[in-house]
């Protein structure tokens, strides 16, 4: 249990930085990590209560952060999703 | 002895995972944010899942945690490349210490440098 506590400050400064970040850039990285710093969290929950399938969601996690950085790295090239 | 690799793993890759989000908040721009966190969240997420399937074994548990390690040591770099890339291109300014920027000046640009206060 003592990991996933050290962890939610991790999360939180994520937050910040998606909260003040000056630029979109700034947003998207620090949404990117903290969804990978949740799927960590999640995985830590996993094995606290030796349940396996909150492993797929951790999974699922992992793969959201990543579709949503690469489309907006693609918004900022101004580019077309489909180019 | 397996268990306090295990452990070891763990922490390791909680500290990691702080210190990298503790530099995506500190640090001046962002390209620095994204080093910092990147690098760091990459490392302590693969040690933490590296420790879950130390502790746990050959279970679904276990595997599970192997086969999320690999997916985020492939994909975290891959987003952040293409978010540098992007954000260069749109032309976010660089932190007024840059020394130099080779990206823009291949593609026929100056970089933006922030100014001095």
């Amino acid at each position: 249990m003592v990991p996933i506590i050290v962890l939610v400050p991790a999360a939180l400064f994520c937050l910040y930085r998606a909260l003040v970040g000056p630029s979109i850039a700034d947003r998207a990285i620090a949404v990117d990590m903290m969804g990978v710093v949740f799927s960590a969290i999640t995985a830590l929950l996993a094995l606290r209560f030796r349940l396996s399938y909150l492993l797929d969601l951790s999974i699922a996690l992992a793969v959201i952060s990543f579709v949503g950085a690469l489309a907006l790295a693609k918004f900022l090239e101004k580019r077309s999703l489909d180019d | 002895m397996i268990s306090v690799l295990a452990l070891l793993f763990l922490w390791m890759g909680v500290g990691f995972v702080l210190l990298g989000a503790l530099g995506l908040a500190r640090f001046p721009d962002l390209y620095n944010r994204m080093q910092a966190a990147t690098k760091c969240v990459t490392l302590g997420v693969c040690g933490i899942m590296i420790g879950i399937f130390l502790r746990s074994g050959f279970n679904p548990l276990g595997v599970k945690a192997l086969i999320c390690a690999a997916f985020i040591l492939l994909t975290v770099p891959v987003s952040s490349h293409a978010l540098a890339r992007g954000s260069l291109i749109a032309g976010v300014k660089l932190w007024k210490g840059t020394v130099k920027d080779e990206f823009t000046k291949d593609r026929g640009a100056e970089p933006i440098i922030e100014e001095e206060k």
